[in-house]
């Protein structure tokens, strides 16, 4: 059984020895696309039926964190707009970019630990991209992805201390971010190797740009009700619209 | 029969080691159920410091780190006086071997905090706890006075004899306990863990059943019996429980007491049955002698021996 354990501890290390920045092409061929042909695909995220009851976050072993919040939170996995819009749906395409090369982008995203909560619970990003996990908060934290393609990571923040900078290396859809301080909190991190997704904020809405022409799968991923795909053909310069719905029962 | 009279205090500090070794099963299960693994980052100091704040999962993972020292001091008094003390070569090497197991547990639980909860290193730490817990038991049960007067009360003409039976009733616990903890550890499913509970049900209600039958003039088998029979029933309810406690708990957003609770028993129910089957194994040898080893003693010593049927 050790030696089993220290095989796959063998393969962790693996992953981690490669885990460096690294460009969004792998095609060496691959060229920057003609915007002149490009398309666009949106449309909204709802969801049907009765939402799932929120439960409510019980602070009280950490006062540190419990004074931080007048009543208690809730989980905050189901956020949803007017109309049934579904918030923190990540939303991408799949299909075969390999003829296009893309730049990463260099705008770090952010994460910020806030009243012993994730802010924001749902974001993506590119490969190559910084991810910065500040904490805001007075409390200790510690940060730990639960990757399965790319390195993972155990590491304390401090009160006060600086953010942690980390690049993901292969595409993920989703790695859950765990606090081990603080078992509530958990945060979900999309990693793609193409510019193509975007978490749905508020209104429940999504717009993919720049899109080359082609036939895509348009993939929903939403951490309680999971993965949904629909297929979309999009026209040079089309603009396509679709809608995905949710069922409650579904969670 | 040891040459000397046993040390009673040797007995009473294996005892006083085996609770405390009981106790760190418990803080053990707890940082497990609490998902309080990797709430500690650096091992083997906490943070860098021995006496890290005691907040949110470091209390479970810093707590069952100190608790894991304290049982490692323990178990090196005690080899360290059974050398001194104990004139039975085999116990004096089974006292350092209680080391060694608490040398490796203690790398064991480092390496699976350091390499992020491996399920196999992880699996490996709580297998290791249940053999060293039972290790510590056996020590205690070999220096116990009982021990020193016990002498052969029955014989079992059965088959399988009660040894081999008892033998493999520990095997197989001691199997399921793995698969159990592979099971918390997210190496594989529920369903190997059903498996095992199933035959080791099977082998506890057959030992028990043996044990009733051939051996109803001794006491002290006659109620192992009634403990088998108890604690595998308390076990499989448990068991149920902690499963429902799984799925009811499943969408809070942390772990919540009625499930931290039922698996933490279960847990620790599990060594406890795990433990009632060695310590019985080893009574057997001691008290049971087998149909063959009885009448070869007397084809060697010429005379018919019948064994007796004292109460202990």
């Amino acid at each position: 059984m050790l030696a089993l354990g220290l095989l796959g501890c063998g393969q962790r290390e693996e992953i981690s020895e490669s885990a460096e920045q690294s460009p969004l092409a792998v095609n060496p061929a691959a060229k920057p696309l003609d915007p002149s042909t490009a398309g666009s695909i949106s449309g909204f995220v709802r969801l049907e039926g009765t939402p799932p009851r929120m439960r409510t976050i019980n602070m009280a072993a950490v006062p540190t964190c419990a004074r931080m919040h007048a009543t208690p939170p809730t989980i905050g996995d189901v956020l949803l707009g007017d109309n049934g819009a579904l918030q923190n749906v990540v939303v991408y395409l799949q299909g075969d970019f390999s003829p296009y090369s893309f730049s990463p982008d260099t705008t770090p995203v952010t994460i910020d630990q806030k009243g012993c909560m994730y802010v924001p619970r749902v974001v993506a990003l590119t490969t190559g991209t910084a991810l910065h996990i500040h904490n805001s908060d007075s409390a200790t934290h510690n940060t730990h992805p639960l990757t399965h393609n790319n390195r993972e990571w155990n590491e304390t923040q401090a009160v006060g201390s600086a953010a942690v900078e980390r690049f993901f290396s292969r595409p993920e859809v989703a790695i859950t971010l765990k606090c081990n301080l603080h078992p509530w909190m958990t945060a979900h991190v999309a990693v793609f190797s193409h510019p193509y997704f975007q978490v749905t904020g508020q209104d429940g809405s999504f717009s993919l740009k720049n899109v080359p022409p082609g036939t895509y799968t348009v993939t929903a991923w939403h951490e309680r009700f999971g993965t949904t795909e629909q297929t979309v053909t999009l026209a040079p310069t089309g603009e396509e619209k679709i809608s995905i719905t949710y069922q409650a029962g579904a969670g | 029969m040891s040459p000397s009279p046993p040390n009673r205090n040797v007995h009473r500090f294996a005892v006083f080691t085996a609770v405390c070794t009981f106790l760190l099963l418990i803080a053990g299960a707890l940082v497990t159920s609490n998902d309080a693994g990797l709430a500690v980052p650096d091992w083997p100091l906490s943070y860098g410091s021995l006496t890290p704040p005691m907040v949110g999962g470091i209390f479970y993972e810093h707590g069952h780190r100190m608790i894991a020292a304290f049982v490692g001091l323990l178990s090196i008094v005690l080899a360290v006086w059974l050398w001194r003390v104990e004139p039975r070569r085999w116990l004096r090497w089974l006292g350092a071997a209680a080391v060694g197991a608490v040398i490796g547990q203690g790398i064991l639980g480092g390496l699976t905090v350091l390499f992020f909860l491996p399920p196999a290193v992880s699996s490996a730490h709580a297998a290791l706890a249940q053999a060293f817990f039972c290790t510590i038991l056996s020590i205690a049960l070999f220096t116990s006075p009982w021990w020193d007067r016990a002498r052969t009360l029955a014989s079992d003409s059965g088959r399988p004899v009660v040894h081999s039976l008892a033998a493999a009733t520990v095997a197989a616990t001691f199997v399921q306990l793995i698969l159990g903890a592979a099971f918390r550890h997210k190496a594989f499913g529920i369903i190997p863990h059903l498996a095992g509970a199933a035959v080791v049900t099977v082998l506890i209600f057959v030992l028990a059943r043996a044990l009733r039958r051939r051996f109803a003039g001794v006491p002290i088998l006659r109620n192992a019996s009634r403990v088998l029979h108890a604690l595998i029933g308390i076990q499989l309810l448990l068991g149920g429980a902690a499963w429902w406690s799984r799925v009811y708990a499943a969408p809070f957003p942390q772990p919540i007491p009625v499930m931290v609770s039922l698996t933490v028993i279960h847990t620790v129910t599990g060594a406890l049955v795990l433990a009632s089957t060695v310590l019985l194994t080893l009574i057997c040898h001691r008290i049971v002698l087998r149909s063959g080893a009885r009448e070869r003693a007397v084809e060697r010593s010429g005379q018919p021996s019948r064994p007796r049927h004292a109460s202990l």
